[in-house]
């Protein structure tokens, strides 16, 4: 019977990955991301990735990894502050970087994963993100035409999945995934448990299981990178 | 006298309201959330998916599943819901949030504002900044008015590359308040710091700027 659960996440990212494709990872800092299918994915050995999210990990964690070993050409990112090795890399002509704003972001995802192939927005208008970028005025205001993103592989975080590929997610490790699962040709998605198909409650699904083509349960890290805790008095 | 980091957010609480929906930017602007009065409920936004932000968990409760936009580990308040980025940014450019208090490098006169990016030195990205000036009903600056050096950064037109244009309603710094008039495409000075006076403060501003017929000094 068709199942789209997988052993290792070696074994889910098999026959989906080459040179020169567009991958779309969630994520927001190291919240949510798909640890140890970034891991896979530089373990793969792939060259000239563009990576589409909305950080760029840490040095030594999440898409930090693919930049240590140069496996990324261009990064389109809203965030890259957390990151030394890829200010570097920038700064010294090495890494490509297009920079989105974070709401533009995820709505060109979610356009991509929609059919939409532009729209307008007011963000940034008047920038140097709108350089470039045909404009148009509705009531009196200036917008700028924003392209949706396809991406060839979507790389997503859940916390749940049933074996059909239902997903639900947790908390703020939401953020980019469920767009991110949507604008992929081919969406893997790891997740901490996966349960029988019909065991998740349909009303509390996230993102339906069309848009998720394979699933890999894995023990995740869960790093956090900034500790910020109220002492009890 | 110049008002510390704690006073400038007490002044900018005095702009809450109850019932109000309120993104703070990181950095000083978080210092915000420690003068919101008691019998008040202010809704923080969170951009990347929480709506009800409450305190920074104790040491049991650290969920590295629950972050504010500054990666910090936080909790929820009563309330509070979860949601998706596309979501998040539909209440920021939907202007559906009524207030943003947001920190800046440089503002200039007719209200445009510069907060990410330094060319050739600092290079972290917009995050959710562009978004925020574009979409939120009410966008107050909070900063000092100089920069470490001394130098004005309130200033005629912004050197950085822009965050948005025309697009701040309020300024408040160590030294004074001032409110963005659209009609006139001109902030205006309504307040004062303590025994700041108007020389001064023209002195370490090159925008130019109006004054209010009645000056108020800040009580915070």
């Amino acid at each position: 019977m068709f199942d789209k659960v997988y052993d290792s996440p070696d074994a889910a990212l098999e026959g989906v990955v080459k040179d020169d494709m567009i991958v779309a990872v969630g994520g927001f800092g190291l919240c949510g991301i798909p640890e140890l299918l970034i891991v896979a994915l530089r373990d793969s050995g792939v060259k000239n990735l563009t990576a589409v999210s909305n950080n760029a990990g840490v040095d030594d964690w999440g898409l930090g990894l693919l930049l240590q070993t140069r496996q990324i050409r261009k990064m389109l990112s809203s965030y890259v502050g957390e990151n030394a090795e890829f200010e570097r890399q920038f700064v010294s002509g090495e890494l490509e970087l297009e920079f989105c704003p974070q709401g533009t972001l995820a709505e060109r995802m979610r356009a991509g994963g929609a059919g939409i192939p532009g729209f307008y927005t007011k963000t940034g208008a008047g920038t140097l993100v709108a350089e470039g970028k045909p404009t148009m005025d509705f009531e009196g205001e200036s917008y700028i035409l924003e392209r949706g993103i396809r991406a060839d592989l979507s790389l997503v975080k859940a916390y749940a999945a049933d074996r059909s590929g239902n997903l639900i997610f947790r908390k703020t490790a939401r953020n980019f995934n469920p767009l991110v699962a949507t604008c992929g040709k081919v969406c893997v998605a790891e997740v901490e448990k996966i349960v029988d198909t019909g065991d998740l409650d349909p009303d509390q699904i996230h993102t339906p299981g069309i848009f998720v083509d394979r699933i890999v349960q894995t023990d995740s890290e869960k790093r956090i990178e900034q500790r910020t805790v109220t002492e009890r008095s | 006298m110049p008002l510390d980091r704690n006073s400038i957010a007490r002044r900018a609480a005095r702009e809450l309201r109850d019932g109000m929906y309120v993104n703070l930017g990181i950095g000083m602007p978080t210092l915000v959330a420690n003068h919101i009065p008691d019998d008040m409920t202010v809704w923080l936004q969170s951009e990347n998916g929480l709506l009800g932000m409450g305190r920074f968990p104790y040491d049991d409760e650290v969920d590295p599943d629950l972050i504010n936009a500054g990666k910090q580990t936080v909790t929820g308040v009563a309330g509070h819901s979860f949601f998706d980025s596309a979501t998040s940014f539909s209440m920021i450019r939907g202007g559906h949030i009524d207030l943003a208090i947001l920190g800046a490098m440089e503002i200039a006169q007719q209200g445009d504002i510069a907060n990410w990016m330094i060319p050739g030195k600092l290079v972290k990205g917009m995050g959710g900044a562009m978004d925020l000036v574009a979409g939120v009903k009410k966008v107050i600056v909070m900063m000092d008015h100089t920069n470490k050096k001394g130098d004005p950064k309130f200033i005629p037109e912004c050197t950085l590359p822009l965050t948005g244009k025309n697009c701040i309603d309020m300024l408040i710094t160590d030294l004074c308040v001032m409110q963005f008039d659209k009609d006139r495409k001109r902030f205006v000075l309504t307040e004062l710091a303590p025994d700041v006076t108007l020389e001064e403060l023209q002195a370490k501003t090159t925008a130019e700027f109006e004054v209010a017929g009645e000056l108020q000094t800040i009580t915070a």
